[in-house]
This record gives C-alpha cells, sequence and structure tokens, in this order.
C-alpha cells in the first residue's frame, strides 16, 4: 500500500524546548494510525504541525507524493486533512448545521467572500452527512451543546467526512467520555477505513485505539520510540514501551 | 408533542423573552397612564429611539464576537463636533459629514488594533478610548458648543413625520441589513463562531482577528453615525452628549438577551433592548413617578433579564440532554 503521508526529521522547538527531536514517520493509506503516548511526549506537537497549526523549524511533509509547507490550518484541510482537536471544534451555542459548515459556508448572492448562506440546502446536508456516519438526531437546528460527548465527536466525524477529508486526525477523541460513548466514536473511526480515510488517532489510553489500529506509533520525549504493525506486537508490549519509554 | 416542543424551543430563545418583558411594561405603563400610549407620547419617545437602537446594535455585534467598546457615548458625541467644526472651517458639508463617519471608522480601529495586537482586554482599551475621544470633543469645542451650521442637510436624516422620524427609517434600515449581515451570511456565522469558541473558530480557518477587527470598526461606525443623528435633530452640538451611553447601550443588548460572554444574541434583541429603555424611562415620567427612579428601574430590568436568560439556557441545555440520553 502507498504512503499517504511521510514525514521526514521533523524538529520543533518551543523557546528553547526541544518538543520534537528528528521525527519520520510514514503513514500508510486507507489505515487507522494509533498515536501513542504519555503527556508531553510531543503527540500534540506533532499534529499541529500536521495540521497545519504550527510549522516545522526543520524537516519535511509529505502528502501524496508532494512536498507540502502548510501556513495555517485551511491549508491542511483543502487538501483534505482535517483534525478533530481535544477541546473539539464546535460552537456550543452554534446549531449542528451551523457547525458543520463553519468557515466553508454554502453561499448565493456573493460578494467575493461573503454572501447569504443556503440555510435550506445546509439543513439537508447537514441531515445527510450525519445519517453517513449512522449518528441520527433530531434536527440540524439542535444546537450543539444539546449534545452528549459522543454525538458531538459524531458531528465532527460527520464534518471531516462531508468535506471529502483524506486523512482525519483525531486528537484525544475518547478522553472524558463513558464507555458507551467512547464505544460509539471507536465505531465511527472504524467505519472510516471502508470510506477511503486514513485517521491518525492519538491517545494516551492504549486500550481505546488498540482494538482498531493497525498500525501503532510509541512517542516518548518528543521522540518516536516504537513504529509497529499491529500483527507485530502485543498489547504487553506496547504497554511496557509507553510506561518505560 | 412537536408542536409543544417548538413553543418550548420558542420561548428559550432570549430575544423572545425580552419582547414579552417589552409587552409586560407596555400594559403597566398604559394601566397606569392611558397617555402613554398615545400618539403624542409614542411621537415623543421614538423620536429619540433611534439613535439609542444603533449603538446598541453595534454594541450587540460586537458583543457577540466577544469583545466589548465603553468609548461608544465619547464617540458619539467626537464625530458630530468634528462635523460642525469642519463645517465651519468651509468644508462642504457632505464632505464633512464624510470625514465625521471616517473618524469613528478609525475609532474602531484603533479599539481594534490594540486589544489585538497586544492581547489586552477591549474592556481596558476601550476604557482609555473612552477618557481620549470625550477629551478630544472637549478640545474640539474650543471652549464654548459652537453654534449648528443650517447648511447641513439634517432634514433628511431626522425630518419629523406624521408620527415617525426620518431617523427611525435609518434605524430599521441598519436593522435590516446587519440582521441580514449576522443571521443569514457567512460572516454572521463567523462573528458567532468567534464569540462562542475562539479556539474552535480559528480552528476551522476562521481569520477570528480580522472577524473581531469588522465587528469593532462596525461598532465605532455606528456610533458616530448616530450621534450625528442626535446633533442634527437637536440641532446644537454639545460636548457632553453621549455621557453614560456606552453603559446604556450594553445594558440594551443585555436585557435583549446578548451574551456578555459572546457568542449568543441577536440584532432584534438589541432592537428591543433599547426600545423598552427608552419606554421604560418614559413611562416612569408618565406614571407621575418621580424620574430619578429610571435608574433603579434600569438596574433592575438588566438584573431580571440577565438571570432569566440564563436560567432559560441552562433549563433548555438540560433537556437537550436528558433528551439525548433517551
Amino acid at each position: 500500500m502507498e504512503d499517504i503521508i511521510v514525514c521526514e526529521g521533523l524538529n520543533k522547538y518551543y523557546s528553547g524546548v526541544h518538543a520534537l527531536k528528528d521525527l519520520s514517520l510514514k503513514i500508510k493509506k486507507d489505515s487507522v494510525v494509533g498515536l501513542i503516548g504519555d503527556n508531553g511526549a510531543g503527540k500534540s506537537t506533532l499534529i499541529k504541525i500536521l495540521s497545519g497549526a504550527h510549522q516545522p523549524d526543520s524537516g519535511h511533509i509529505y502528502f501524496e507524493g508532494n512536498k507540502v509547507k502548510f501556513k495555517s490550518t485551511k491549508e491542511a484541510m483543502n487538501l483534505g486533512i482535517e483534525t478533530i482537536y481535544q477541546y473539539s471544534a464546535l460552537i456550543p451555542e452554534m446549531s449542528i448545521a451551523r457547525n458543520i459548515f463553519i468557515g466553508r459556508e454554502q453561499t448565493q448572492y456573493n460578494v467575493g467572500n461573503f454572501g447569504l448562506m443556503k440555510t435550506k440546502t445546509m439543513q439537508d446536508d447537514a441531515m445527510k452527512a450525519l445519517t453517513d456516519v449512522e449518528l441520527h438526531l433530531r434536527s440540524p437546528d439542535t444546537p450543539v451543546n444539546q449534545l452528549s460527548g459522543g454525538e458531538r465527536q459524531g458531528v465532527v466525524i460527520a464534518r471531516a467526512m462531508y468535506f471529502k477529508s483524506k486523512v482525519l486526525i483525531l486528537d484525544e477523541p475518547t478522553n472524558h467520555l463513558s464507555v458507551k460513548e467512547t464505544n460509539k466514536v471507536l465505531r465511527f473511526v472504524e467505519g472510516l477505513k471502508s470510506q477511503g480515510v486514513t485517521s491518525i488517532f492519538i491517545t494516551h489510553n492504549l486500550s481505546h485505539v488498540y482494538p482498531i489500529a493497525d498500525h501503532l506509533c510509541v512517542m516518548a520525549r518528543g521522540e518516536k520510540i516504537a513504529d509497529l504493525d499491529k500483527k507485530d506486537t502485543t498489547i504487553d508490549h506496547l504497554t511496557d514501551l509507553l510506561v518505560n519509554g | 408533542m412537536s408542536k409543544n416542543f417548538s413553543l418550548r424551543s420558542l420561548l428559550v430563545r432570549p430575544e423572545v423573552a425580552t419582547f414579552l418583558m417589552f409587552l409586560a411594561i407596555m400594559i403597566g405603563f398604559y394601566i397606569a397612564n392611558e397617555r402613554f400610549l398615545d400618539a403624542r407620547n409614542i411621537r415623543i419617545v421614538m423620536g429619540i429611539t433611534p439613535e439609542y437602537i444603533i449603538v446598541a446594535i453595534g454594541i450587540a455585534i460586537l458583543m457577540i464576537s466577544g469583545e466589548f467598546d465603553l468609548s461608544v457615548g465619547s464617540v458619539f458625541a467626537l464625530v458630530p463636533m468634528t462635523i460642525v467644526q469642519m463645517v465651519h472651517q468651509g468644508i462642504p458639508p457632505w464632505f464633512a459629514i464624510f470625514l465625521g463617519l471616517m473618524i469613528g471608522i478609525i475609532v474602531g480601529f484603533v479599539n481594534g488594533f490594540i486589544t489585538l495586537r497586544f492581547g489586552i482586554p477591549s474592556f481596558i482599551a476601550t476604557l482609555g478610548m473612552l477618557y481620549i475621544a470625550r477629551s478630544l470633543t472637549t478640545v474640539a469645542t474650543a471652549g464654548f458648543p459652537p453654534p449648528f451650521p443650517h447648511i447641513l442637510p439634517n432634514e433628511l436624516f431626522v425630518y419629523q413625520f406624521e408620527l415617525f422620524r426620518a431617523s427611525l427609517y435609518w434605524a430599521l434600515l441598519v436593522a435590516v441589513v446587519l440582521g441580514v449581515m449576522l443571521h443569514r451570511s457567512n460572516v454572521g456565522n463567523w462573528i458567532y463562531a468567534t464569540g462562542g469558541d475562539q479556539n474552535a473558530a480559528s480552528s476551522m480557518g476562521i481569520k477570528t482577528g480580522n472577524v473581531k477587527m469588522f465587528c469593532f470598526i462596525l461598532c465605532g461606525f455606528l456610533a458616530g453615525f448616530a450621534g450625528m443623528i442626535q446633533t442634527f435633530r437637536l440641532e446644537a452640538p454639545l460636548p457632553s452628549q453621549g455621557y453614560l451611553l456606552e453603559l446604556e447601550s450594553i445594558a440594551a443588548a443585555v436585557i435583549g438577551g446578548v451574551s456578555l460572554f459572546g457568542g449568543i444574541g441577536t440584532v432584534f434583541g438589541a432592537v428591543i433592548g433599547a426600545i423598552l429603555i427608552r419606554f421604560l424611562e418614559s413611562g416612569i415620567i408618565m406614571a407621575r413617578i418621580d424620574a430619578e427612579w429610571f435608574r433603579a428601574g434600569l438596574g433592575s430590568l438588566i438584573i431580571i433579564a440577565v438571570v432569566f436568560n440564563t436560567y432559560i439556557s441552562r433549563r433548555a441545555t438540560r433537556i437537550g440532554q436528558n433528551k439525548a440520553k433517551d
């Protein structure tokens, strides 16, 4: 299988702290990659670079074989790399439909970048996007703050799917969720593979990602300390790596 | 069942609660004095209200984006004062109006620039501007309030029709245009997103700094425009004009259901809030209550409105979450 993302020798410093040390990584197309590591291992730094939020101090990123340099999250999103942050990139008071289209509203009567929103189309498309990820909610006008944690992650995943993302980066998507809600999110992610979406699942909870991952990458102190196919490893081995670094 | 739910979701909209409060006050004062709602009193109240509506809309939109502007009262005085003084210096009236309104825009820009560039609370940046702009107004007065130059086209903005002044139609125009912008355009979606959760909005690629800057500029412009209308109505540029207006317009927005934390509110709510305050003032006078009670009434109204909205939004969230669990 071909690699959709290749990182070579990425380094990142934050005011003197070497947060990411010479990191190289290959991510296969249509796979689920578990990126695990304790707090402060450099996972967040890596995904901020992959999502375009931060820029590496040195090193290269290749996306679908082409060398890329993201100056903003928008640029990464335009290529099809969508990031789902820990703090959930949803606005609590806004409706599901408006949330799905934030920054990418469907508009008419445009003047430059500005225009009136096609409310009806956006509502219908939002409902369709939700159904596509097996999320059945009452109405696209429901404010997001009325949804459960798992449903919110579902909305974010539906949004990424709607905009035809090729790579979905999930930052601790199961944090603060109940067991039942966690299982829901894991099912969403597993379903992505068959739709041709590569996911990078970041977590410090190995037991969440292990069942659905094809490949696991362990980080500690800003370095990659293991990079294994699931078939070549066991949960005990990975736990040992995580704990003892 | 579904009808039941839509009624409930209507009632939890903050501006609907404001509208009910508005009706209650209108009916209450009408009972106290029938002349409260006769044409003469409505003409008086609606003659001065448009200026407050325009400022309240600017404040509301800025607050929805998550920022404040305490300088609107001072800009409300500075802009018309410079227009009048420029006309006295021989600058053609329309050009003077254009330059004057540009001052409102510049003050808004400076407010936004200081807040965003230095990462300080807009409360502080615009508090500073409150004093600066008021001071400039007094300096521009040159010691004695200048006479109103009658070559200014003030009739176009304040002409008294049968019941309403032209200024009310200007205010309605502002409300409709900005209401469509806020509630129907993609820019409106960005404003709500920026005020609702700035991190989330910028991670979705929204340039939250630009969105806020736009709202600061809009607010400064509207404050200046409204101040110009008041001077045109009074035909006297007063350096004290708009004193304490910043707090009153925040009050109007808050009574109209705008959240102090950003992300929530409507143009309609701000309009109703502004109208409500003016009728409250008039009603107290008409009911032959000591006019000093106006501020006590306004204060109570602010507290009641916010307590009520907080209660309602908590309840709505709880109803929704219980439903989600089922």
